[in-house]
């Protein structure tokens, strides 16, 4: 056989700071697991306790139904926090990512700060973002809408920017080149090559609030989650399942309805 | 506006006609490496003039520069009465307005409906919702959308979206885009590069009728040397950033040109 037909190595050489990198990896995986998964009697016992005459999956079922009607009701509040929360999330979102857009902001100190405060609306948790509401406005759905509302600035922010980031510049260039205001490239070339992401952002983004706004009354910021917390801390753990149910019910309307929408238009 | 010196080709070439474009030292430099080298030329109005050269001679830079969409190193530029390169951003957008630029891509915007595209233009006099598209336009502007389409023979495309157009219906948008500009000095940049033989004699067979119909003045880079010499009065050849030939089309033989359309051309 001549060396000319003789096959590549079958993995690459990995160098010694290649082979450090791997070890501290694995050594963090394996001192995470070992500091904090549970062990194995103890999720045996677990479950044991789960299925126990007493237990908690014994008690949750059947699901009572019996207070479907206010239930319902606040699975009406909860979708009406998201849209709400969305919808202004939505709305914000865009003047936010275009100041993010390289090509579109005035100015890199501009474009940094917009940035910033989109990373920061998407660090910190809905649920942290409810809890400083709730001090601000006090209870009620009207901090959900806004914890919401936050939570998606940053979440379509960024990703609305990215999309504009990726358009081709062409048509920009040229109305550019025609004396066409910064405002009529955006609104007249940018959005309408954004389209299609702009939409799948939204729905996404609306599934997401749909599925935060259940979890946001759990600190009081309305919605269906302050009954849920109220079934748990009773020990209505049947009603507390009810209650589950009809969110996960809701949560796949959403999904479905977004997904079909996505397909239509998209 | 102080009147500019003209270069001395200029004056030789057209001493009666106020030059619709006159250049004078114009350099531009892309890291360290000097793109054009002090060009000077002037441009008869109502005229078509061929811009020729090897890739990478500077044409394309040549054409940016005359609008500041890239800005020249030095030099002094005079369009339509104007004093390119001391104008204020706001003088630049009035003065970009008046002088159509038709891309080798088309630069469509893609989802949009070609009469809205060709509504884009009128952005060069208007600005708001009105000019952003078809729907939101006045009856006026969609109707001199419309003579424009029609004028490149697309009106039966106008509700067409421009990305399910050949690339010769896009081009010809382009153009009623341009149009819509109410433009006084075409710049095109290879408006037929990227079209087949017939569609792009089409292209510039339209560019040409501007000129000769509505007196426009015209400056195309063309890569094909028959367009050349059957759509230009006048030819510059573009050699390592400089003017290395300027001669009226009739006086062109097409063993002479052909070199400024090979790497020989730029050596």
């Amino acid at each position: 056989m001549t060396d000319a037909t003789l096959s590549p190595p079958r993995f690459r050489h990995l160098g010694l700071p290649s082979y450090v990198v791997l070890l501290v990896v694995l050594a963090l995986v394996v001192s995470s697991v070992a500091a904090t998964a549970p062990s194995a009697d103890k999720l045996v016992r677990g479950i044991t306790r789960l299925f126990a005459p007493s237990g908690l999956f014994t008690q949750m079922v059947p699901p009572d139904f019996s207070r479907i009607e206010p239930i319902s009701w606040k699975l009406l509040e909860t979708l009406q926090m998201a849209v709400a929360g969305c919808f202004l999330g939505l709305i914000f979102a865009v003047p936010f990512a275009i100041l993010a857009t390289d090509r579109l902001s005035p100015h890199p100190v501009v474009r940094s700060i917009a940035r910033a405060v989109i990373a920061l609306f998407r660090t910190v948790p809905d649920l942290v973002w409810a809890i400083i509401f709730i001090i601000i406005m006090g209870l009620g759905p009207a901090a959900g809408v806004m914890a919401i509302m936050v939570d998606k600035i940053g979440f379509a922010g960024r990703f609305f920017a990215e999309a504009m980031e990726e358009t081709d510049p062409g048509p920009q260039d040229a109305l550019r080149a025609i004396g066409a205001s910064r405002l009529g490239v955006i609104v007249s070339s940018v959005f309408p090559a954004c389209l299609p992401s702009f939409t799948a952002t939204s729905l996404f983004a609306l599934e997401k609030s749909v599925r935060g706004s259940a979890a946001l009354g759990l600190v009081g910021a309305g919605g269906i989650g302050v009954d849920l917390k109220v079934a748990f801390d009773l020990f209505n753990y049947d009603e507390a399942l009810a209650i589950i149910l009809l969110m996960l019910a809701l949560v796949i309307a959403v999904e479905q309805g977004s997904g079909w929408i996505r397909r239509k238009l998209i | 506006m102080n009147a500019l010196i003209l270069p001395s080709r200029a004056l030789a070439g057209s001493t009666l006609v106020e030059p619709v474009l006159a250049v004078a030292g114009l350099t531009k430099v892309f890291s360290g490496r000097e793109i054009l080298q002090g060009l000077d030329f002037a441009l008869s109005p109502g005229q078509s003039t061929a811009l020729i050269g090897a890739n990478g001679s500077g044409k394309s830079t040549l054409l940016r520069c005359l609008v500041r969409l890239v800005e020249p190193t030095s030099g002094r530029i005079a369009m339509l009465g104007q004093d390119v390169i001391t104008l204020r951003p706001h003088e630049l957008r009035r003065f970009r307005a008046r002088v159509g630029i038709v891309w080798q891509r088309h630069n469509l915007v893609p989802r949009l409906s070609a009469l809205s595209n060709v509504i884009h233009g009128v952005q060069a006099r208007m600005s708001g919702p009105r000019a952003w598209f078809q729907s939101l336009a006045p009856a006026d502007v969609r109707a001199e959308a419309m003579t424009c389409l029609a004028r490149v023979g697309l009106a039966d495309r106008a509700s067409a979206r421009v990305d399910s157009l050949s690339g010769g219906q896009q081009q010809r948008v382009a153009i009623a885009r341009m149009l819509m500009q109410r433009p006084a000095f075409i710049l095109a940049d290879e408006p037929d590069a990227s079209l087949d033989p017939q569609t792009g004699q089409e292209v510039m067979e339209l560019l040409l009728g501007l000129v000769r119909q509505d007196g426009l003045s015209l400056l195309v880079i063309s890569h094909r040397l028959e367009h050349t010499l059957a759509y230009s009065d006048r030819i510059l050849g573009l050699a390592n950033g400089r003017i290395a030939l300027d001669l009226p089309t009739v006086q062109a033989n097409a063993a002479a040109l052909r070199r400024f359309f090979d790497h020989e051309g730029a050596a």
